[in-house]
């Protein structure tokens, strides 16, 4: 790769602004679409920690949301606070906690985890978990109030009712996925503190943009921030699609 | 008790609400096979009567029989509401397709596919919506949404159907056209149906019964025409239309007919009371007769008052007019005799009607 790379990419300080930007774009297309082995690499391993980081976060928060919408008990509110607090924690406090709790000597040091894709995936659930929690329990809470009763004097047993409801939530909930998964996917801060950065093992899209940005390698930098952007279009656009669709009766 | 079988007794039913009772009934029966209407004003606990009696309630004190068996939180509860079907003012559709929506109480039942597919095509049918099996819910008008929403309860054969204003979000037309359907189904099915609506013609049209509620009582029930015509109290007979309401005392009695005392002038009236009877009386609009002669008139119409045009609202097909005859009195005349009369407002007039159009109920 470096080889290949001075051939196109000689002196960089004698470049104009407009010519890095150009010319990076140009760089960045060709590491793309030459399918570069080390892009697609990070670009998979980033698709899978997200992934089943967001799957994680689907089963904790689409059940606990759910439960929490459906019952009434004492310091609800204040539960429901918290899960509207946890849908903006800051990916670094979530870093520096999960670093210490895989730390050598923390609590769950034992399982030598930190500096893996595995810590990764800790990680990112901690941060997605309440965004999908507190925008299921919003979408869970949204359905008509006497749904759940015209569900009940339709026969169902209080488990087939939760299963209705969960199924007539399905595009808010869907919604709650993408956000879950966007708001991983490019979070920076936590994967840098607990993966490490790793070349070949735990370097995922943002980490390794960080990096390449640092090191004036703009080209891979702006490929993987192309690809970023791509992902987080996809995202959006489905989101959009979702909430443009109108209501059943 | 009835000389019908009862489905449904009621027993001291209490539902409270911040403490404060919204709903006390202590004992009601409900007809199996009829149809009864619980009419009434907003607030008057239609919605929260039927959310009680369908079980869908929580914190209910008192009892609910079905077929004899108290319903409890348990077993019964649960075999009691796959007996009942609900429909509700807001249609409640799943996000998904007409059938499926029929469907999915017999779904829910685990109720074989082969026989799924024929009740719930003979129910589309039935509502008129069997072109729109495939139509996902989300593409339905509110008539058709409500049809679909109907079809689905009665798709469960059940033995009791709770019906909340099913139809008072749908423009005129649609609701002639869903509620002449409901009524052919309900006389084809004889399902026992409990329906609360604001609607009075509705009410009469489709009931056996009909059940007059305020502040979460039940002021008085019975056939339609019991209701309309001897309303127990003032209440009652404003809300089923008697718009003049005065209270007297009875002064003179004669012959089955008596004479009341009402701001001076002397009221006749049919009924077997005693002097010095404290009484209210109801006189609905369409009993009272204008006319431009005088007094003097020969006519069997027993009371006869000059008074003065106070206004004259239009009605659509007729007038309403508000009359001063040292009482307030209302009449309502068609829009021709308003042009044939010449009437309008500030005008003497003669004011008539008969002594049996006065309705009598005793004040305790």
């Amino acid at each position: 790769m470096r080889a290949r790379k001075k051939k196109h990419w000689v002196n960089k300080e004698d470049q104009r602004p407009l010519d890095i930007i150009v010319e990076g774009i140009k760089q960045a297309f060709i590491l793309l679409f030459t399918f570069d082995r080390e892009v697609l690499g990070i670009t998979w391993l980033s698709l899978k920690v997200s992934g089943t980081a967001t799957l994680i976060s689907l089963f904790i928060g689409v059940s606990v949301g759910t439960v929490v919408a459906l019952t009434q008990f004492p310091g609800r509110k204040f539960v429901v606070s918290l899960i509207n607090t946890g849908m903006g924690l800051p990916p670094v406090v979530v870093g520096l906690f999960v670093t210490i709790f895989l730390w050598r000597n923390g609590p769950l040091g034992f399982l030598e985890i930190l500096y893996t894709p595995t810590a990764i995936i800790i990680a990112q659930a901690v941060i997605a978990t309440p965004i999908v929690m507190g925008i299921s329990l919003a979408a869970i809470q949204n359905l008509p109030a006497n749904l759940r009763l015209q569900i009940l004097a339709l026969g169902a047993t209080r488990f087939q009712m939760v299963w209705i409801l969960v199924k007539e939530a399905k595009l808010p909930l869907l919604a709650a996925v993408m956000a879950g998964f966007g708001g991983v996917i490019s979070e920076v801060g936590a994967s840098i503190m607990v993966g490490g950065n790793i070349k070949g093992y735990s370097r995922v899209l943002t980490t390794a943009t960080v990096m390449e940005t640092g090191k004036g390698n703009f080209d891979i930098a702006m490929a993987l921030g192309i690809i970023l952007l791509l992902l987080s279009f996809i995202v959006n656009a489905i989101l959009t699609h979702i909430q443009q669709r109108e209501r059943p009766r | 008790m009835n000389a019908e079988k009862s489905i449904l007794e009621i027993r001291n039913l209490q539902v409270k609400r911040g403490g404060v009772s919204v709903l006390n009934i202590p004992h009601l029966d409900i007809p199996e096979g009829k149809v009864m209407s619980l009419i009434g004003p907003n607030g008057a606990g239609k919605s929260t009567l039927l959310l009680a009696l369908s079980r869908l309630l929580k914190s209910v004190q008192g009892d609910i029989v079905f077929r004899g068996q108290t319903i409890d939180k348990n077993h019964s509860l649960f075999a009691y509401r796959r007996k009942i079907a609900m429909v509700f003012q807001e249609p409640l559709l799943f996000d998904t397709t007409v059938f499926e929506n029929v469907a999915s109480g017999l779904n829910i039942r685990g109720t074989q596919h082969d026989e799924i597919r024929q009740v719930v095509a003979d129910c589309l049918e039935r509502f008129g919506i069997g072109h729109l099996a495939g139509r996902s819910a989300r593409k339905l008008s509110g008539g058709e949404a409500q049809r679909t929403s109907l079809a689905r309860a009665f798709a469960t054969k059940p033995e009791i159907v709770f019906l909340d204003e099913p139809f008072s979000s749908l423009d005129p037309p649609t609701r002639e056209s869903l509620t002449e359907d409901l009524e052919r189904i309900l006389r084809e099915t004889g399902t026992t149906t409990i329906m609360a609506t604001h609607d009075q013609i509705e009410a009469l049209r489709l009931s056996d019964q009909i059940a007059v509620m305020n502040q979460g009582k039940i002021a008085q029930i019975g056939t339609p025409e019991q209701v309309m015509n001897q309303p127990v109290d003032e209440f009652v007979a404003s809300f089923v239309g008697m718009e003049t309401v005065f209270s007297g005392r009875v002064t003179k009695t004669h012959n089955g007919t008596f004479i009341t005392s009402v701001s001076g002038r002397e009221v006749e009236a049919v009924g077997a009371l005693k002097p010095g009877e404290k009484i209210v009386c109801f006189i609905r609009p369409e009993n009272v007769v204008l006319s431009t002669n005088s007094a003097e008139a020969k006519t069997s119409a027993r009371n006869v008052f000059a008074c003065k045009i106070v206004r004259i609202v239009p009605m659509g097909f007729f007038h309403r007019v508000q009359l001063d005859c040292g009482f307030p009195l209302v009449a309502y005349i068609t829009n021709q005799s308003l042009e044939n009369l010449l009437l309008k407002e500030g005008d003497s007039i003669f004011a008539s009607f008969k002594a049996t159009a006065v309705h009598v109920v005793r004040k305790e």
